[in-house]
This record gives C-alpha cells, sequence and structure tokens, in this order.
C-alpha cells in the first residue's frame, strides 16, 4: 500500500514541509528538507516520535523559586505528560550548578534530567534579611 | 550603600539581556578596557532566563539549547572578560554628551561618564490597550510573557482555562507549557489568515497537544466583572473588522495576549535620536551607530528579532563598533541609503557602505512564494518562500555595491515571473 504523508521539521525555525512516501508502513522517499536534520526527524516522527521536555522543578531555597530543567534527549511523545508530572513532585535544594543531574530514568525512559541553569541560593535562605 | 560616585567607562551598555550581553563581549574583544553593563532585573539574561524551551542557539553555538543556557554562556563569557555587571540598576536619562544617570539598588544614585553607549533594552509586549479589544476590565487579561514568568520563574499559574490571543511565537509556546502545567488551553485566536509564529511552533506547541488555532478570528469582547469569565470571539472580514453576527461565546478565566512586540525606545526618545517607524527603534548605519555619535543600538530595542542567534551576531558588531569609537577610530560615513520597495517591510540598517562586507536585516509585508529580493539592479537572490514572521538575513560581500556610491537604493521583493 502506497501513501503520502506531510510533516513540518522542527528540527530547526525553517520549518521546512516534508513530504513521506510510505510503501507498506515503511519510509519509501523523504524531500522537502533542507538538511540532514530533517531526513532524521521524518525517519524518528514516522516510526517513534519523541519531544525533549523542559519543565521546571521546585527549589524553595533559590534565588527564584523555580529551577528550569530538561530531559537529556528527547523522550516518547507519549510519555511527555508523566515526565512532568514526576518532575512535579520533586523538591531541590539551591544551589544547583548548570547540567546537575536532578533525576535519573524518568517516568521510566531511562533518560536523566538536568537543570538548565545555576541557581543560587535567595540571599534570606543563609540568614540575612531578604531585600525583595 | 555607596553615595553619589562618578567613574568613567568605555562603553556602557544599557540592557543585560542576550544583545547587551554579547555587545559586552564584542566591545571587550575590540579592546574597550572599562565595559559596564546595566540591568534593572535582579541577574543579568534578559528574557532568556524565562525562556525555558529549547530552539535557541542553533546558528550561533551550532547546538540546540534552553534559554537559560544560552544565556549562562553568555554571562560565564562575559565575566570572564571582566566586565562590570551592575544588576538591579535602571538608567533614568543618557546626556547628549554621553553621561548617564542611574538609579541602582545597591549603589544608589550614579552618574557616570562614558565614551560610547550601547542601546540593549530589548522589547515589551503589546497590551490590550495596543487593539483596544471591548469589554469588562477583569483580572485574568495579561500578556503571554508575563504568564511565562509567573510560571517558569515564580511558580505561579495565571488561570486554569485559558485563551490566547494572537499566534506570535510566546503564546503558542505558552499554550504548550500550560497544558503541561495542567491548564486547559481551549485555543488560539489569529486575526490575519496566516500565523505570526514559527511554522515549527504551530506543530510542537499546537497540533502535538490537540490545540486548535483559529485564523482571521478575534476576541470581540471581554466578559465578566471581576475575574475572565468568557470571551466573545468573531470572525473578522478582509479590514480585520470583527463579523458580530456570526460571534460565538466561549468560557474561560484567562487571555493570554501573544499581539506582537514593541522596541522599548524611551531612552531613545529622550536622546531625540532619529527614529524609524517601520521598526519602532532609532535608524542605524552599516556600523550600527545611531544618529547621534558614539550611541549604538542591537537586538530588539533596534529592531524585532525572531531568533536570538542574530540578536548575538548583531550585539557583537554593535560592541566591536562602540569600542573602535571609545578608542578613537572613526570609520567614514556610510554613503549609500536603503529604502524599503515593493513588499518590504522594514530593513536594517538604513545605510550602507560599500567598501565593507554588509549585513543586512529585513520583513517581507506578506507571505511571497518564489520571488526574487533585489537590490538596485546589481545584487539579486531568489526565495522559495518568505513570511513576514521570518526575518531575512542577507550577507552582501564586500564591493557588491560599489557602484551606486552616493546613492538611494531600493530594496524589492517581486514575485518571479512564470516562465
Amino acid at each position: 500500500m502506497l501513501e503520502n504523508k506531510h510533516l513540518t521539521c522542527i528540527g530547526c525555525p525553517l520549518s521546512c514541509p516534508l513530504e513521506l512516501v510510505i510503501v507498506d508502513g515503511e519510509i519509501y522517499e523523504i524531500s522537502g528538507n533542507d538538511c540532514n536534520r530533517g531526513e532524521a526527524y521524518a525517519r524518528q516522527e514516522h516510526s517513534a516520535p519523541c519531544r525533549l521536555v523542559s519543565t521546571t522543578v521546585a527549589c524553595s531555597t533559590g534565588l527564584w523559586p523555580r529551577l528550569p530543567v530538561k530531559t537529556a534527549s528527547a523522550v516518547p511523545k507519549e510519555k511527555v505528560m508523566a515526565v512532568v508530572q514526576e518532575l512535579h513532585t520533586l523538591q531541590i535544594e539551591a544551589p544547583v550548578r548548570i547540567g546537575q543531574v536532578i533525576l535519573e530514568n524518568v517516568a521510566e525512559t531511562g533518560i536523566v534530567v538536568c537543570a538548565t541553569r545555576s541557581l543560587p541560593q535567595k540571599p534570606d535562605s543563609t540568614g540575612s534579611p531578604h531585600r525583595d | 550603600m555607596k553615595g553619589l560616585l562618578r567613574k568613567k567607562y568605555d562603553v556602557v551598555i544599557v540592557g543585560g539581556g542576550p544583545a547587551g550581553l554579547a555587545a559586552a563581549l564584542g566591545a571587550r574583544q575590540a579592546g574597550a578596557e572599562q565595559v559596564l553593563v546595566i540591568d534593572r532585573e535582579i541577574e543579568a539574561g534578559g528574557i532568556l532566563n524565562q525562556c525555558i524551551h529549547s530552539g535557541f542557539g542553533l546558528h550561533y553555538f551550532k547546538e540546540e539549547l534552553t534559554g537559560p543556557e544560552y544565556a549562562e554562556r553568555f554571562i560565564r563569557s562575559v565575566s570572564g572578560e571582566s566586565v562590570e555587571v551592575f544588576s538591579n540598576s535602571y538608567v533614568l536619562d543618557i546626556t547628549p554628551d554621553l553621561q548617564l544617570e542611574i538609579i541602582s539598588g545597591d549603589y544608589g544614585h550614579l552618574q557616570l561618564q562614558t565614551k560610547a553607549v550601547v542601546l540593549a533594552m530589548g522589547c515589551r509586549e503589546r497590551t490590550r490597550g495596543a487593539i483596544r479589544t471591548p469589554g469588562f476590565r477583569p483580572a485574568g487579561v495579561m500578556t503571554a510573557g508575563l504568564a511565562q514568568k509567573m510560571v517558569n520563574m515564580k511558580g505561579l499559574l495565571p488561570g486554569q482555562r485559558i485563551a490566547i490571543l494572537g499566534s506570535g511565537d510566546i503564546g503558542l509556546i505558552m499554550a504548550r507549557r500550560l497544558t503541561l502545567e495542567g491548564c486547559e488551553v481551549i485555543g488560539v485566536y489569529e486575526v490575519q489568515p496566516y500565523s505570526s509564529g514559527l511554522t515549527r511552533n504551530l506543530v510542537q506547541c499546537l497540533e502535538d497537544f490537540d490545540i486548535p488555532l483559529q485564523l482571521s478570528s478575534t476576541v470581540a469582547f471581554i466578559h465578566g466583572k471581576n475575574r475572565v469569565e468568557r470571551l466573545t470571539i468573531a470572525p473578522v472580514d478582509a479590514q480585520l473588522s470583527p463579523d458580530h453576527s456570526r460571534a460565538r461565546d466561549v468560557n474561560c478565566d484567562t487571555l493570554l495576549l501573544s499581539i506582537g512586540l514593541i522596541p522599548e525606545n524611551e531612552l531613545s526618545n529622550k536622546l531625540r535620536l532619529r527614529m524609524d517607524s517601520a521598526t519602532g527603534g532609532p535608524q542605524v548605519s552599516s556600523n550600527l551607530e545611531t544618529s547621534l555619535p558614539g550611541v549604538f543600538a542591537c537586538g530588539n530595542v533596534l529592531h524585532v528579532h525572531d531568533l536570538v542567534d542574530f540578536v548575538s551576531e548583531e550585539a557583537l558588531r554593535a560592541g566591536r563598533f562602540a569600542a573602535e569609537v571609545a578608542t578613537g577610530l572613526r570609520r567614514p560615513s556610510d554613503n549609500i541609503s536603503l529604502q524599503s520597495g515593493e513588499n518590504v517591510a522594514s530593513i536594517v540598517p538604513q545605510s550602507l557602505s560599500p567598501d565593507r562586507e554588509q549585513i543586512i536585516y529585513l520583513r517581507v509585508k506578506q507571505p511571497l512564494k518564489n520571488c526574487i529580493l533585489t537590490i538596485g539592479e546589481r545584487y539579486e537572490k531568489s526565495f522559495r518562500r518568505l513570511i513576514p514572521s521570518e526575518m531575512i538575513r542577507l550577507t552582501l560581500p564586500q564591493g557588491v555595491l560599489d557602484r551606486y556610491f552616493g546613492e538611494n537604493l531600493r530594496i524589492d521583493v517581486r514575485l518571479r515571473e512564470e516562465a
């Protein structure tokens, strides 16, 4: 069986429109991509769509009360909600360094979650009066 | 807290976001000794700190980073270059002879003298007042960027059932973000017949989560006395006026606005810089210098960019040019002025000098397919597809415009004639 599938590459802001020709469920041809990222995305999206997840975790002792984090690589698309929900249960202590592992094997994906910024302690968590 | 003090700098940069940080780096690299960045927030990084999603840095760092990661790389580089950063500080005034009056949470009231200034104040979001949406004035109406700061930095949710007016990238990003946080995003409404955000954001932020995008429609009325209760959504006609006969009401408690950005040019206006009504920013020469010698501009205060990578590139150059002036080097002034022709909405810079490589940024007025961009008669480039939301960046090699010495040059984008 032959079918055509349209995708939009999310690899970069160019957002290339991808045309896939699929024969018996297998990709026969990919066109429309300006670079290799488009082809890789089309193959992944056709077989097992996955997404990088970025969200925040609680860090009540931090300069800001939320610490931004991301999955080190893309997780299966159907696991995105589970990843965010598991991260919502965490409470992290400041200070945090950028790249610090926040959680391993998030939502049983085998993928680690890392801090995407360094977060110092908030001024009053050391006992001195908070200026804010 | 120290009292009033006077200090001298080579280059002072107003704003510590992506533009300001890159300008500081550029200024140091080009030999400026005393470089100061002033930012009103409690830390440098600007809007990147709240843009926790990835998609930044593909051009500049050749890898995909989140906003905070991108910011931290620049913050580290800048601190490695012994640049002073005053956070918690606000520039009240700049005089034409480049004295700055600053109010600072750490140093009090300051007056500084500098040899060059780089304006890097960024932009702010248009609000409900800018589009005069009729209705009540309840709580729950806010810009998408404000909601982004609440959610990503302060851990607060703006509401539960959310509508978004405008399909700008921040609105699309927030549609996904709030869905992940457990809110229900009922729809994105865009007055134009096309989205103003990047196509990939339509895919990964709306389609992935089955959030409807309704083009050619707008919020015609906001209902609710204390809190937003519902919105009247109406399709618009060709003049973008709502057609009330086909309007319908939707229930929600929050309306986010993602309806455009305005360069934040209060200081530029106070300085009476010559402005460009198309970009909303100062007019600049090919070395990014405004109409006041020694004052440079870069980033979103100059013209609203869609990629931070281009902001960094532009700001590095602005910082270098500012350092040249601070160290006593004067380039000859430009001798070609650029004018927007057919289908061209805006051009930066507004003038050129053909004796060196030039980078031009421009936007088209409407979506175009298979077209040719021409600069005078000497330069042309074909494009498969151009849309207003994607800025065009051109590099002109040295000498391409030699022939046009002293002329006005028009930039046109025309549809390619059918062969």
